[in-house]
């Protein structure tokens, strides 16, 4: 690396490692407890299995973040990091508190845990995706402030380029955006339409622009392609990104009790979402093809390129399946949902944290590339994780269809329980591959562990 | 792309764009609001409903359950169960919980008070009233 300070991602990205391989882990349970409906119960109930599963996944990602903006702020300003001290400090303040926050879900009732943690001071508990105490709130908000400080310090006083720009703009946005998580009226109309300020401008907002950062960098480096040309690109996909998404928070507004003007709003700019992610897909397809070197790492351009193709397929093209509003009736709240959140998250998030530690790790240990060998078995990672992704998608959206004929359309329309026991093959077939996935997820960690010599540039 | 499209072009673009879409997005939400008590039944978000959605977040519900479609897909949507079931059942279900039955989904048992099950059914009779521009489809959530 060129930078010293950039060694700070290193246990960043090996967190997000060890939080991914547990998500995966609880997935297998839930999964399981579709159809074992009493599996590990009452020990591990199924919304505790679900939360641990979903705050795992937040929280890897924003590992994975934080160890990509360390790694590629300070290379792209062109300086050491401001304070390499305080990264480490908040890593390791991340890191614990993340640790006794899945342990609180664990081990005590979540009431308890509510009553222990001053929820009955500011209640933000018990909403899906922000279920952390109070405490672990403002440990994110303190850990991203202190990031933001540090990293913003680095590029103030360094070269400043599209991408470190839209990196820091992208975690500012994450940083304020989050700060709606703290506020929860009572009136639950209000409470779902704020909650989406956090969780839509999340993931089809700001965290868009986390991700063209990642891959324009990650581009740069393993094609040789012009800086001009790739950051041209970086605008134009963020840039579309927010253009339709901002506006495409209102395809969560059709059902909620929000004026039904949201179905027009919502409906026509959500349409618009896939257009971002294609392009992304074009980018990298295009910077791949006009490369200047053959960059030794070629797990790394396989994950960029998978990402994507993946984030168009997850995000775009399934979100779009079910975004207009009159689909969006029949399929809101069912399995479907559940299907493109699966893929999008894996396609969009997952694979682009995946893209950065792909290409940074090796160079974080001392080596350009990792030994063929390693880079093999990483790859039989990426298709084992990637082709089952595509078919977890694929049957849960079977049983979505499914599920939302028989208990929403049929003439004598089935109560829940009686749908999901005919949808029950789907979530065998889910699970199974469910399987498949932990089998590439062992792969891709075992490869970190794989000798051999080194990868040269051809 | 061609190179008569320049990147200042290209991000004059993005923070026009963000900018734009940013500040409509905030103005559709102050029409939101502004809306917002003829739809959110307000009226009848008393006391008793404030403490039953209280007990609603503290109990995770929203982890098996969906509420107005958001949520988790494990248990029924309760956003209508006022309207399903009615009070009486709602009361009696939630205390025989777990059922126990070998193999079936089984929903903890939260040890709630009478107070507390009268809260959170007010709440259910609450969110029921929403006007969710009729959804879901049918009763069946």
């Amino acid at each position: 690396m060129k930078y010293q300070s950039q060694a700070v991602a290193k246990p960043y990205f090996i967190a997000a490692i060890g939080l991914f391989l547990g998500q995966i882990l609880f997935g297998l349970i839930m999964g399981l407890q579709y159809v074992v409906g009493d599996y590990l119960f009452p020990a591990i109930p199924f919304n505790v299995a679900r939360m641990v599963h979903t705050n795992l996944l937040i929280v890897w990602l924003l590992f994975g973040f934080m160890g990509a903006a360390y790694y590629l702020i300070p290379e792209e300003s062109e300086r050491e990091l401001y304070s390499p001290k305080l990264a480490l400090a908040m890593f390791w303040i991340f890191l614990v508190a993340g640790a006794a926050t899945i342990l609180g879900y664990l081990l005590v009732p979540y009431a308890t845990l509510a009553e222990m943690t001053g929820n009955d001071i500011l209640a933000t508990m018990g909403r899906e995706f922000l279920e952390q105490p109070l405490p672990t709130k403002v440990g994110i908000v303190i850990v991203a402030l202190a990031m933001l400080f540090n990293l913003s310090m680095t590029v103030l006083k360094g070269r400043k380029t599209a991408i470190n720009l839209v990196m820091l703009l992208g975690l500012w946005g994450l940083a304020i955006f989050f700060l709606f998580s703290f506020y929860n009226p009572a009136n639950l109309v209000k409470d779902k339409f704020y909650w989406w300020w956090v969780v839509h401008l999340w993931v089809e907002g700001v965290w868009e622009l986390i991700m063209g950062a990642m891959l324009a960098f990650v581009l740069i480096k393993v094609t040789g392609v012009d800086r001009e040309v790739i950051e041209k690109w970086l605008y134009i996909i963020i840039a579309m990104a927010l253009i339709s998404g901002l506006i495409g928070t209102g395809h969560h507004y059709y059902w909620i009790g929000t004026p039904e003007y949201w179905q027009w709003w919502g409906s026509v700019f959500s349409a618009m979402e896939p257009i971002p992610f294609f392009m992304m897909t074009l980018f990298a397809f295009n910077m791949v093809n006009r490369r200047r070197r053959e960059h030794p790492n070629q797990a790394a351009v396989l994950w960029a390129l998978g990402t994507g193709v993946m984030a168009f397929l997850g995000a775009g093209v399934w979100g779009f399946l079910h975004t207009l509003a009159p689909v969006n009736f029949y399929t809101h709240g069912s399995q479907i949902t559940a299907a493109h959140g699966h893929m999008a998250f894996y396609g969009a998030y997952a694979m682009v944290v995946l893209t950065m530690i792909s290409y940074t790790m090796p160079i974080l240990r001392g080596r350009e590339a990792n030994s063929r060998k390693a880079q093999v078995m990483e790859m039989w990672a990426f298709w084992l994780m990637t082709i089952a992704m595509v078919f977890i998608t694929l049957f849960l959206t079977a049983a979505g269809i499914l599920q939302i004929w028989l208990q929403r359309i049929a003439a004598e329309p089935m109560g829940f329980m009686a749908a999901q026991d005919q949808v029950a093959l789907f979530y065998w077939m889910r699970e199974i591959t469910g399987l498949v996935f932990f089998t590439g997820l062992t792969l891709y960690i075992v490869s970190f562990f794989v000798k051999g010599e080194e990868a040269r540039a051809s | 792309m061609s190179s008569a499209f320049t990147k200042s072009a290209a991000r004059n673009i993005f923070y026009g764009g963000a900018v734009f879409f940013f500040l409509l997005l905030v103005g559709l939400s102050f029409d939101t609001m502004q809306t917002l008590p003829k739809r959110d039944n307000r009226e009848n978000l008393n006391e008793s409903a404030i403490r039953g959605k209280h007990i609603w977040e503290t109990r995770n519900c929203i982890g098996c359950h969906t509420l107005l479609g958001e949520g988790a897909y494990f248990a029924p949507e309760l956003g209508n169960v006022y309207t399903r079931r009615g009070p009486d059942f709602i009361k009696a279900w939630i205390q025989s919980q777990p059922t126990g039955v070998p193999g079936r989904r089984q929903m903890p048992n939260f040890n709630l008070t009478d107070a507390q099950l009268d809260d959170l059914v007010e709440f259910f009779k609450y969110t029921a009233g929403i006007d969710t521009a009729k959804w879901p489809p049918n009763i069946e959530g």
